[in-house]
């Protein structure tokens, strides 16, 4: 009893105190004669875009525990290199070329050409300095479309192949598509502009078509289709690390879609709330699809679920309201497991991660999803749904199938150059042996026995 | 009755098993072990430090079978698992004294079926 007594005369004093300096404090500005200073909206808006962009940045681990994860053991340090240098190699050619053909000086709609490096971009002033604040939020989200490649075309690609592929995406690629939608180009020029607000195609579907691309010129892994074309399994070797990734690209994604405004505004709470019911809900409806259809709530396809909802949602994600967002959610949970099974086992195209559906079909989904959902009340257009006729989902239309020819026609020149000169994929020896010896001659799990059932 | 050991690459044993089956072989057991033969090791690099790898990652498999099938099951193993270079692995042959399948009690060539 008497400790609790002694205790709590101790807080009193503390509260009393702080009142006394509270009191204090005030006359002591006034004093002073100094007016308050507020964190100036210019300034605001760089903290805001620069914490968005780090939390981007950190998707790339995300990409890389999923990546790993969904593969086997004797690939995993070959996926994790990929994932380090395309972030490594994208940085520095976004930073040569890949800005200035976006954001640069527009050209017939078609490419931007200007701020090479960027020149432009200086200390002298604020609105100099914004050039660089602008830039690395850019370069992190030109880093995901193309670390999206790399999960579809594991497990047989050589890795100095996947070296030039990561230069040549974030030099030319990714930024003339992008272009057209976010660097005032041809898309963004329409009567009623396309809205890809985060980049549901800008970036996820750019990085799942050339990942299409580039998975169809490989061909599927050794073992993946019986003699008659039946799809077998191939188990990823490590489900907590895919886990993982995905809390982390969750997380991320905050940075992402909110970040987008590159502004600290009143809607980025708003833009994270829709962000994450989309998610939650595209979960819920990919564990439901693949208990129906498989018998048992599938961990791997939930998982999917998850980063297919916020792949869907990253295009409307600043207009469709919450009601929309959930909807849009359900509907991309569902079709990222149909589209799953289809490419395996109709298609015949051999993705181990489900990139291309996640980011390719899900993107192109939820770009359409923005014509139908867009709500007057939140982004300040409408569309189908709420009244705003057709003209938005026509737009809407038109650009995911632009970006389509666009990056899947560029991923297939690509691979098929890459393939005639460097060669794109590991000898069926290197292959069976596992990328980690074969491409860098040392194990992921060195220690660990390493159980073989093929 | 015959236990067949064999010791081969990890990465032929989807082989193997293909042609062990095309035989009507569906009885084995394998483990992962690390052996050393006639191949030499191979260097690891790990942080610019090399590392000498001379147990090298083998599979072991065992496949008992009657008499008569055992040159067809040697035969099955070597079709898989030969690549035509060093370390491709060895097969044992061995006599088996007795055996029994435990579910029915079943001694002898009686458990091949």
């Amino acid at each position: 009893m008497k400790r609790r007594w002694t205790l709590s005369t101790k807080a009193l004093t503390v509260v009393g105190l702080a009142a006394l300096v509270a009191l204090v404090l005030p006359s002591a500005g006034f004093a002073q004669d100094e007016a308050p200073e507020f964190l100036s909206q210019q300034n605001g808006n760089v903290m805001w875009t620069l914490i968005a962009a780090i939390l981007v940045m950190f998707m790339q681990a995300g990409f890389a525990m999923v990546e790993t994860g969904l593969t086997r053991a004797k690939n995993a340090g070959n996926i994790l290199m990929k994932n380090m240098f395309d972030f490594s190699a994208g940085s520095v050619a976004f930073f040569l070329v890949g800005f200035a053909l976006m954001f640069g000086d527009d050209i017939g709609g078609f490419v931007g050409f200007s701020n090479f490096g960027l020149s432009e971009a200086n200390t002298a002033d604020a609105d100099g300095l914004w050039g660089y604040t602008f830039w690395f939020f850019q370069c992190v989200f030109a880093a995901t479309a193309v670390t999206i490649v790399s999960g579809a075309i594991a497990e047989r690609t050589k890795f100095v192949s996947y070296l030039f592929l990561s230069f040549l995406v974030t030099a030319v690629v990714y930024p003339i598509s992008g272009h057209w939608i976010w660097g005032g180009g041809w898309l963004s020029q329409l009567e009623t502009p396309m809205i890809d607000f985060a980049g549901s195609t800008v970036v996820h579907s750019v990085g799942g078509w050339i990942a299409m691309a580039g998975a169809l010129v490989l061909g599927p892994r050794i073992g993946k289709y019986t003699k008659d074309g039946v799809a077998r399994a191939i188990p990823g070797h490590n489900l907590p690390l895919v886990a993982l990734g995905v809390f982390i690209l969750w997380f991320g994604w905050f940075g992402f879609n909110p970040g987008s405004t590159t502004a600290a505004n009143g809607n980025i709470g708003l833009i994270a709330v829709t962000t994450n019911l989309a998610a939650a809900m595209a979960a819920l409806a990919a564990m439901c699809t693949a208990w129906l259809r498989y018998g048992k709530p599938d961990v791997s396809m939930s998982l999917n679920g998850v980063l297919a909802g916020l792949v869907a949602i990253t295009a409307g994600c600043a207009n469709v309201s919450p009601m929309g967002a959930l909807i849009i959610g359900f509907g991309a949970g569902i079709l990222v497991v149909l589209s799953i099974e289809f490419l395996d086992k109709v298609l015949k195209i051999d993705d181990p991660v489900g990139a291309i559906s996640v980011h390719g079909v899900c993107g192109a989904f939820g770009t359409l999803c923005v014509g139908l959902f867009a709500s007057p009340d939140f982004g300040g257009t409408a569309g189908l749904f709420y009244g705003g006729g057709l003209s938005q989902l026509i737009t809407q239309i038109i650009g995911v199938g632009a970006v389509f020819v666009w990056s899947f026609g560029a991923g297939l020149v690509l691979f098929a150059l890459l393939k005639i000169t460097v060669g794109i994929r590991v000898t069926a020896e290197e292959e069976l042996k596992g990328l980690d010896l074969t491409e860098h001659g040392s194990e992921a799990y060195s220690g660990f026995q390493i159980f073989i059932t093929e | 009755m015959k236990l067949i050991i064999a010791y081969f690459r990890p990465e032929q044993l989807n082989a193997v098993k293909q042609a062990l089956y095309a035989k009507g072989v569906h009885s084995m057991s394998a483990t992962n072990i690390a052996g050393s033969g006639r191949q030499k090791g191979y260097t690891e690099t790990y942080r610019g430090v090399m590392i000498e790898v001379n147990l090298l990652k083998k599979v072991r498999l065992e496949v008992a079978v009657k008499d008569e099938k055992v040159t067809e099951t040697m035969d099955a193993i070597s079709a898989g698992a030969q690549t035509g270079k060093e370390g491709d692995g060895m097969i044992f042959v061995l006599d088996i004294a007795d055996a029994r399948r435990i579910r029915t009690g079943e001694t002898g060539e009686m458990v091949f079926g």
